[in-house]
């Protein structure tokens, strides 16, 4: 077993607009792409099981010209409202970090 | 790369004007003959402050310098200037601040052009009229939009497509600054305009209005250049040190992008799930089968802002274990201790609902909130923040100081006399009004340009004379 995040490349969260934060997980190459992709381990429900959110909530995307996995949420408070902490969304991935990759 | 027929060369110097480009990139863009020069100058990404406030994210001298650049390269080729989300967020004072950097930069440099300024803020009898039409529709997810909204707004904008664009570029302009639009738009209105095929345009937009984004091994903010033609599109960056890959461009979709395959815009939406990315040589990707559906109804985009109040803050740390362990209802006692004293002080003049406290807790789950799957706290120390928000900025920074005194002293069980628990290393701060972004709808306009009036000016040296539109 290896963590997700030494396998990638880059794994970022970002708004997308100011109501939905998105999750890139990136790789250098189509093998190690394809080695995580075919585990299963990276999923719509894994993503859903970290950040608890349901899991018709998480849009889940394979992107096999990028090499890279990527999920969207709904903001737990939009962007800039008074309770939330994280106005460009950058640091809601370290959950995805340790996703075990058989 | 050499020019062919049948082609659009588009320059996009940087993705954002103020955060910067090279100036050697920007002289080898422009000896490579582009049609046009885009540029976006703004986004939602700083957040509802800009929107709300009518300020800039970029600093004036930093956007003074890019569009300074811009323009003169500009008018040296005699070709147009294209500008979207004038002044971060495209609202009517954000669109003058730009226009006077223009205007001085016209006069400073004895520049001669026919200017379009397209405006984006929303006249709110406008929004009424559409929503008592039912022709404002939410996106997911959407907060409450109504009259209310409208009226508690400060400025509400549109996000222009590409056609308020064309139309200036129909009517002669050589310079265009528009309000609020969609950042594709500035680069796909003129290719779409000359008949090229819409989700060929579409994606080397996509491409271009994040500047050098795109490349492999980005350095600094700069210049990116696409090469528009029939069935494809070629993306190079001019700084020969810059690689572009079709990794790297097939990447560029999935930045700040719910959806990495289906973009929407106002006039449909840019499918990529059939794209194809080629390398053609070491540093230029060629992309060809990229789609455009167009869509049912033209929608416009809508972002508005409204005050929540003024804020101030205190931050304190902790360091006691006995007081780390039992944080939460720490917290919890002192909320209400604050609660009470407020009540004590203003007594009728500001109800419980009038004013927002809340305390992130730094070392427990201050960066994720409620996203944070880590229960337990880990941390020897802990940082508070306390925010209070409310009506005056007089009664935030009041309850600010209420909140400092409850909270150096609030006793714990663990020790008897009087003890001081929070360390702090700055008095209380005044951050002023704060804002939230209070719409995610569409409107569907009747004509793509209502929403978009257009200023036409002739612009020579220090005079500028309006012409008819």
């Amino acid at each position: 077993m290896t963590a997700l995040a030494e396998l990638s490349r880059l794994i970022r969260s970002k708004n997308a607009g100011p109501f939905e934060l998105t999750f890139d997980i990136m790789f250098d190459d189509a093998a190690t792409y394809e080695r995580v992709k075919r585990s299963g381990a990276v999923s719509r429900e894994a993503v859903a099981a970290r950040y608890g959110v349901a899991v018709e909530d998480v849009k889940f995307f394979f992107c096999d010209h990028a090499y890279a996995i990527k999920a969207s949420i709904p903001r737990p408070y939009f962007q800039g409202d008074p309770r939330d902490s994280d106005g460009h969304g950058g640091q809601q991935y370290a959950p995805l970090m340790d996703i075990e990759i058989p | 790369m050499p020019a062919i027929e049948n082609e659009i060369r588009i320059l996009s110097p940087t993705g954002v004007c103020g955060s910067g480009f090279i100036e050697s990139s920007f002289e080898k863009a422009l000896s490579q003959k582009p049609d046009f020069i885009g540029c976006d100058a703004g986004s939602t990404d700083p957040g509802p402050s800009y929107l709300g406030s009518g300020k800039t994210a970029f600093p004036k001298d930093a956007i003074r310098r890019d569009l300074k650049l811009m323009l003169l390269g500009a008018r040296r080729l005699g070709i147009p200037l294209l500008i979207g989300s004038a002044g971060t967020a495209g609202a009517d004072v954000q669109l003058d601040f730009f226009y006077a950097l223009v205007k001085e930069i016209a006069a400073t440099e004895k520049l001669k052009f026919k200017l379009a300024l397209i405006h984006s803020e929303q006249k709110k009898p406008y929004l009424t009229q559409k929503l008592r039409e039912g022709r404002i529709k939410p996106l997911h997810p959407a907060p409450e939009f109504n009259q209310a909204t409208i009226d508690r707004s400060e400025h509400i904008v549109g996000m222009m497509g590409a056609e308020p664009f064309m139309r200036a570029l129909e009517a002669g302009a050589e310079v265009i600054v528009a309000g609020r639009a969609s950042d594709t738009a500035i680069f796909a209105a003129m290719p779409v305009m000359r008949g090229f095929p819409e989700g060929i345009a579409w994606h080397a937009a996509k491409i271009l209005e994040c500047g050098a984004a795109a490349v492999v091994n980005r350095k600094t903010p700069d210049c990116m250049f696409a090469w528009v033609r029939k069935d494809h599109f070629v993306v190079e960056a001019p700084d020969a040190q810059l690689t572009c890959t079709p990794q790297s461009i097939a990447s560029h979709s999935l930045y700040e992008n719910a959806d990495p395959f289906k973009l929407i815009e106002c006039s449909g939406t840019l499918d990529l799930t059939n794209s194809r990315y080629e390398a053609i040589s070491s540093t230029a990707v060629k992309v060809s089968s990229s789609e455009f559906l167009p869509a049912q109804r033209y929608t416009v985009k809508l972002e508005g802002a409204e005050k929540v109040g003024y804020q101030s803050i205190l931050i304190g740390s902790v360091r006691d274990p006995f007081i780390i362990r039992q944080i939460d209802d720490w917290t919890a006692r002192l909320s209400e201790k604050i609660r009470a004293r407020v009540q004590m002080v203003f007594g009728d003049r500001l109800a419980a609902g009038d004013y927002l406290f809340h305390i992130r807790i730094y070392g427990k789950n201050g960066t994720m909130g409620p996203l944070e799957p880590v229960k337990e706290i880990r941390s020897h120390e802990l940082c508070l923040v306390f925010e209070v928000t409310a009506p005056t900025q007089e009664i935030a920074s009041t309850i600010a100081g209420i909140t400092r005194h409850q909270a150096l002293h609030l006793p714990i069980p663990e020790w008897s006399g009087l003890i001081t628990a929070l360390a702090c290393p700055y008095n209380h701060l005044d951050r002023g009004a704060v804002y939230r972004f209070n719409v995610n709808h569409v409107v569907e306009p009747d004509d793509p340009c209502e929403m978009f009036p257009m200023d036409l000016i002739a612009v020579d040296g220090t005079t500028h004379r309006k012409l008819a539109a």
